[in-house]
């Protein structure tokens, strides 16, 4: 009895626990100084990209070798209008359009997630290793014959996962740091690398060619053996990642920080470097590794909505619009010719990253 | 001294091995015999004057120009990281030979050398100048930054072309594999001279080098034009990737490995990271590396070989991975 008032009476122990939880709550809002500044931009930013993703997405859904006008695709979409616009919107270009979509949502957000993790704008699956060892498999598979189709993206997601483990453990040393995970990554993607140019210049010419249009990453063709996948894994990933969100950024403040908060750091890491390679090899065995996305949406997320860290939905809307946006380039541009979509995302968001690089310096705000 | 001496007869040992050993069987009496100017047969004098020997110097002149330039690179931008391929000067150079074959139909080697070279100095002054602008000039993040933005969009380029031109892909894939074979005694003399003026520029370099990896204000206030440092820094580096890239391919981890294991033996000598003995040892030891790599890649699979870039990447990969678990990289 005594126990249990002792324990009622103590409140400066009990306090920390709710107050924090408190901090995710309207409390928030009372306090201008953060949620004030912060949070309005964000929200307009998110709600920016969204319209855009929506905007493109639709607009992506008109164009083509049969032109359509928004409202017979919106009219096919439900299922009304002639059967030939139906045949084209529902079978062709809607799985096309939601693959880029989901595959640019998955890279944003893994971006977000390994930049935030590791602290550093460098960070994308393609820096560490990851992009590389699922190529490695790939090409493997092209080469060394082991198939195609379904076996392509089984052996993407495997590479992926596989070296996203080594990487892990190879810079385990009592506890894995940012610091350690992305120079490990470095030396692991070289190793793949290295071992996928082995096999290209070993294999046949019209091996090599298959290999290269997937390593650049690939909308052609999609269709829902490769979205429904995708789609399931992204049910139970970006919850995942949204729930980490918080933690991670808690993180940033320092391990020693972090656990004085309450967080438990190795957990949290572990959890969030599976999350985004989840989505990173989900989103590469459904599209290939489709350059840049990962790099650059967080980084365009970010600088749009000038907050400390990679927002995580505005980074997997950047990346849906970077892909959708490109898709639409590579078909369109040169007349009769599908580039792969990844040259394009390449290409169109190298200069947009430096331009945004250029504006962050000039203000003085750059790294 | 005892260093410099150490690296010079490692050196002059692999220089020894790549002499003697390749795809033909030669007794190492007949290679000497060869090399002082009385060759047993034809077929000998062939092998080694026009294959081993071209091929041995190449390695010897390609290895020190990257070792060099990865240490360079990474005094500069202060980054653990910088390596030629991450700022974008292999990219640049990958980019320029496709579009040599690609656009161009340029097939030899004599060709595009000069495209390799361009593409490396455009490059590399593109992600100098993007890393350079604004108020706080060029910082360490915003360089290596701008160097993965131009790496990807010349990479993204350089696969449009090689997706669209069968023979580009196809000298590509070799290329960009990373190999001293099949490139003659002309190749390297064509490219010498730009080795050379990027070597002097370095080695003139390594005192300010010191300066500078005390923060650019130290550097100032001690005297040290920090924006002419920088400038030289990437010119030197241009022609010593540029010339060597152009010739042996895209060869990465050498520049980003040697000058690392460099620092760690200049600490176990109790002299510390000093650019003016950091320079020249990565530029001795750096050759050892590639040499080694070419060796072992003509031995495992005769008659066939492995290209020594994958090898190299094969041998640098666990070592790095090793060297980044003992040792703060950070620490530089």
């Amino acid at each position: 009895m005594t126990d249990l008032l002792t324990r009622r009476g103590e409140p400066p122990a009990a306090a920390p626990g709710p107050r924090r939880r408190g901090d995710r709550l309207p409390f928030r809002l009372a306090a201008p100084p953060v949620s004030g500044i912060l949070r309005p931009r964000l929200t307009a930013v998110s709600a920016g990209l969204a319209a855009a993703v929506f905007a493109v997405f639709c607009w992506g859904m008109t164009a083509g070798d049969v032109p359509i006008a928004v409202a017979d695709v919106v009219r096919a979409l439900f299922g009304h209008g002639e059967p030939g616009n139906r045949l084209i919107v529902i079978e062709l270009r809607l799985p096309r359009a939601l693959a880029g979509l989901l595959v640019g949502c998955a890279f944003g957000l893994a971006g977000a997630l390994f930049q935030t993790l590791t602290r550093n704008p460098l960070a994308s699956p393609d820096m560490i290793g990851i992009t590389q060892g699922a190529g490695t498999a790939v090409v493997a598979g092209l080469v060394l014959g082991v198939g195609s189709g379904l076996g392509t993206q089984l052996l993407g997601l495997l590479g992926g996962l596989v070296t996203a483990a080594l990487v892990y453990l190879l810079a385990w040393r009592r506890g894995a740091t940012g610091y350690r995970i992305i120079l490990v990554g470095i030396g692991i993607a070289w190793i793949c690398t290295s071992i996928t140019d082995f096999l290209m210049a070993r294999g046949a010419r019209h091996e090599a060619q298959a290999a290269l249009g997937w390593l650049v990453g690939n909308l052609n063709g999609r269709d829902w053996p490769q979205i429904t996948p995708l789609l399931w894994a992204l049910a139970v990933l970006v919850p995942a990642a949204l729930l980490l969100g918080r933690q991670l950024r808690d993180l940033q403040l320092g391990d020693d920080v972090a656990r004085g908060l309450g967080i438990r750091v190795q957990w949290v890491r572990v959890a969030a470097l599976l999350t985004g390679v989840g989505l990173a090899a989900f989103g590469a065995a459904a599209a290939g590794p489709v350059a840049f996305v990962a790099l650059a949406a967080p980084q365009i997320a970010q600088r749009l909505a000038r907050t400390a860290w990679p927002p995580l939905i505005a980074s997997g809307l950047a990346g849906a619009l970077m892909v959708l946006v490109s898709d639409l380039v590579a078909r369109r541009l040169i007349g009769g010719t599908e580039l792969p979509v990844g040259v394009v995302t390449g290409v169109l968001g190298a200069p947009v990253l430096l331009w945004l690089l250029v504006r962050a310096n000039r203000a003085g705000s750059g790294g | 001294m005892l260093l410099v001496a150490g690296a010079t007869a490692l050196l002059l040992a692999l220089i020894a091995v790549s002499l003697l050993y390749g795809a033909l069987d030669i007794p190492p009496a007949e290679v000497w015999r060869t090399l002082l100017g009385d060759p047993p047969n034809a077929r000998v004098e062939n092998a080694v004057r026009s294959v081993r020997v071209p091929r041995t110097a190449l390695g010897v002149a390609a290895g020190a120009a990257l070792g060099l330039a990865g240490a360079l690179m990474q005094a500069l931008t202060r980054n653990p990281l910088a390596d030629p391929g991450l700022l974008g000067v292999g990219a640049g150079a990958a980019f320029a030979i496709v579009v040599a074959v690609g656009v161009f139909g340029l097939g030899s080697a004599y060709g595009y050398i000069w495209f390799a070279f361009a593409g490396a100095l455009a490059a590399s002054l593109l992600v100098y100048v993007m890393g350079g602008l604004g108020r706080s000039g060029s910082t360490p993040v915003k360089l290596a930054l701008s160097g993965v933005a131009v790496t990807s969009f010349l990479g993204s380029l350089t696969s449009a072309i090689a997706l669209t031109s069968p023979d580009a892909l196809d000298r590509f894939r070799f290329w960009s594999a990373g190999t001293l074979a099949n490139q003659s005694g002309d190749d390297l003399l064509r490219i010498l001279p730009f080795l050379a003026v990027g070597a002097l520029i370095a080695f003139a370099l390594a005192p300010s080098l010191n300066g500078l990896a005390l923060g650019d204000d130290v550097a100032t206030s001690l005297g040290l034009r920090t924006g002419r440092i920088r400038t030289l820094g990437v010119a030197s580096v241009t022609l010593l990737v540029g010339a060597a890239v152009a010739v042996v391919g895209p060869i990465v981890f050498v520049g980003l490995v040697v000058p690392h294991a460099v620092r760690v033996l200049l600490q176990y000598a109790g002299i510390g990271p000093d650019q003016r003995w950091l320079l020249p040892l990565s530029a001795l030891l750096a050759p050892v590396l590639l040499l080694a790599a070419d060796v072992a890649g003509r031995l495992l699979a005769r008659p066939a070989e492995i290209q020594a870039g994958i090898l190299v990447a094969f041998v640098g990969g666990p070592l790095f991975i090793v060297m980044v678990r003992r040792r703060r990289l950070a620490e530089l």
